[in-house]
């Protein structure tokens, strides 16, 4: 019936991703938010490019638009104007369930808070993207083992959540948001509910996700793991107001 | 499609106590609907039993004569002469206000009837002993008796040491001529089925009042006949009578087609009474699914967040609360029909669920869940995801 099982919508919008062309290229991005009488620019005219195998830090205060434009970066929000191209496709005017097909078919997300299912057990945690792309049961299971197994977590696979350390439960999330082998690894404050130590394991655990070849983007306030990657974007007032490397960003702070 | 049962099941499993208190409201319903509709149907199902084991195919007549205006015995067996192939039996029947008596015993109830030769073949009976009124007796006015089994048991030694005895009714002798064969075990008593005596109408007459024969009982040879029957019935009396108001004429045949249609609608409404909760009982369903989509905004948003596309999401909710609604329904059903075999066993009845009454309110508890569940699955479907992650 509708919505498990891989159908004709699924295949044509994998078919319309181009490998050559960047991965994400945003063009005169705007976000308005209207509050009474008032218009909030929370992302005023961003242009964006990340190439494929880029690790990018996107950086700002809170209330700097950088979870605006994480939101339309996930395919979880579209822009008010502008075209975003997401390997290629331009998801600005996708339907509700045409941007979830975007989400499931190349995006892996990696949240603050986890938002891991407290009811579910770990495999099926990590199994729940590969469910809704329509993969087959088995298929599904062998994929989500081979990933708690990369975090560490295989004999755990029967646990729920609510049994695993903060630490632990972020690396469950990452073995979902690598289940469906998306094209952008999308982390959101992934260290913020977390200790210096455990924070500098999911760190390294994303730095090694790049080196094996992955697109890496983090989101985050804090500019000390901001130049743990190796391009930093800082947003400020919904513009981009820096662009470079993690060196000349470590020069200017 | 499975997953989406998997899912409903779990989070059905993992509220027991809610999802428990959610059913309840569709058991009660359900149960209702099949007891009252199984019980009213049995009830009415066995008076009409009893209205047919009575005779189909009897009709009976009333006539108030009077002097200037009236129907004579020749007139009926005239017009039941005519109209032989309509008929199988006929017999006036006048009853006696009797006391009874045979040496120091007496009866008081005994209900005593003039009754013709068919009368025998009219009520259905047999005869145990000896034998019925036979023609002669009512030609030739003979002081016998037919009697039942209780007056044979309260009066003589045994229903075949009766034969020939002789009792008296309002102080003139009679000799029994015949036993007939119990009628009724459970009302073995004084004015019970079984306490009647027949003796020829001819020798009624002359015991009532009356000299007119006032009331009779007909049998049609097929109960096809009977509108026939009963109109030729009235024509010929009015003419008789020249106004309706003094003759009535009853067929049992019209009697339980009147009752059957009746019982069917009794049964439609008291069903839809009791589907009125099942009505509230799916507003449960509803209230429930909506808190349910309230307190899972989170999950939904993570689902979304992975790539759960609306339908999916509006699968899991519609389908929880259809299971949700079937296995209260299932439960109903069960209770219901436990319910219908005691209250049918207390009233004495053979009361079962009817087929229809289980499938209606299967299919009703069913599309309550779904209809109900449709709301809260939509709302949760339209949830935007990132307002759905952002809650607590």
């Amino acid at each position: 019936m509708f919505g498990f099982g891989k159908d004709k919508t699924i295949e044509s919008i994998k078919k319309k991703i181009d490998p050559n062309l960047p991965l994400i290229e945003m063009k005169h991005i705007y976000k308005i938010y209207i509050t009474g009488s008032e218009q909030v620019y929370a992302n005023d005219d961003v242009n964006l490019t990340i190439n494929r195998g880029e690790f990018v830090a996107i950086v700002g205060k809170s209330g700097s638009g950088k979870s605006t434009l994480m939101n339309i970066i996930g395919a979880l929000d579209k822009p008010t104007s502008g075209d975003y191209y997401l390997g290629g496709v331009n998801t600005a005017h996708m339907s509700d369930d045409e941007l979830a097909i975007i989400r499931n078919q190349m995006i892996g997300f990696i949240f603050q808070q986890y938002n891991l299912l407290s009811k579910l057990n770990l495999l099926e945690n990590v199994e729940l993207p590969l469910l809704y792309a329509g993969v087959k049961s088995s298929e599904r299971e062998k994929l989500a083992l081979e990933n708690l197994e990369k975090v560490g977590l295989r004999e755990k696979y029967k646990n729920k959540p609510s049994q695993l350390s903060g630490g632990q439960q972020q690396r469950v999330s990452i073995a979902r948001a690598l289940a469906g082998h998306p094209s952008l690894i999308l982390a959101d404050e992934p260290t913020g509910a977390l200790d210096s130590r455990t924070s500098r394991e999911v760190l390294n655990f994303l730095k090694q996700l790049h080196e094996e070849g992955n697109t890496v983007v983090i989101i985050t306030h804090d500019n000390s793991i901001a130049v743990e990657a190796k391009r930093v974007v800082r947003i400020k007032d919904g513009k981009i107001n820096f662009d470079g490397t993690s060196e000349e960003y470590a020069s200017i702070i | 499609m499975l997953q989406s049962f998997k899912l409903a099941v779990n989070s059905i499993w993992s509220n027991k106590m809610r999802s428990f208190l959610t059913m309840l409201g569709i058991i009660i319903g359900v149960a209702a609907v099949i007891v009252l509709i199984s019980i009213v149907s049995a009830y009415m199902g066995s008076i009409i039993d009893s209205f047919t084991s009575m005779g189909a195919n009897k009709i009976n007549v009333f006539a108030r004569n009077m002097n200037s205006r009236h129907i004579t015995e020749n007139d009926m067996y005239e017009f039941f002469d005519e109209h032989a192939e309509w008929f199988d039996g006929i017999s006036p029947s006048i009853s006696v206000t009797s006391t009874v008596k045979k040496g120091n015993e007496s009866l008081d109830q005994t209900t005593v009837t003039g009754v013709s030769e068919d009368y025998l073949k009219i009520d259905g009976s047999d005869i145990q002993y000896g034998r019925g009124i036979i023609y002669s007796d009512v030609a030739g006015r003979s002081t016998v008796c037919v009697i039942g089994q209780y007056v044979a048991s309260e009066l003589f030694d045994s229903a075949e040491a009766s034969l020939g005895e002789s009792l008296k009714i309002n102080g003139r002798p009679f000799t029994v001529v015949g036993v007939l064969e119990m009628k009724d075990e459970d009302s073995f008593e004084e004015g019970g089925s079984d306490d009647f005596i027949w003796i020829p109408y001819t020798v009624a007459i002359t015991m009532a009042r009356n000299s007119f024969i006032n009331s009779w009982v007909l049998t049609s040879s097929d109960t096809d006949y009977t509108t026939e029957i009963v109109q030729g019935l009235k024509d010929m009396l009015f003419k008789h009578f020249k106004s309706t108001n003094f003759y009535n004429v009853n067929a049992m045949n019209s009697i339980i087609k009147e009752l059957n249609t009746q019982v069917g609608t009794l049964s439609v409404m008291l069903g839809g009474i009791a589907g009125i909760s099942l009505l509230v009982a799916g507003i449960g369903v509803m209230n429930i699914m909506l808190v349910s989509v309230t307190e899972r905004t989170r999950e939904i948003g993570i689902r979304k967040a992975v790539g759960a596309r609306q339908g999916v999401i509006m699968q899991q909710f519609v389908i929880e609360a259809a299971v949700t609604s079937m296995l209260g329904g299932i439960i109903g059903i069960i209770l219901g029909a436990i319910v219908t075999k005691s209250i049918g066993a207390a009233m004495d009845i053979d009361a079962y669920p009817t087929l229809a009454a289980v499938l209606i309110s299967f299919s009703v508890s069913v599309g309550i869940g779904l209809i109900f569940g449709y709301l809260p699955a939509k709302r949760a479907a339209m949830l935007n995801p990132i307002d759905a992650l952002r809650v607590d």
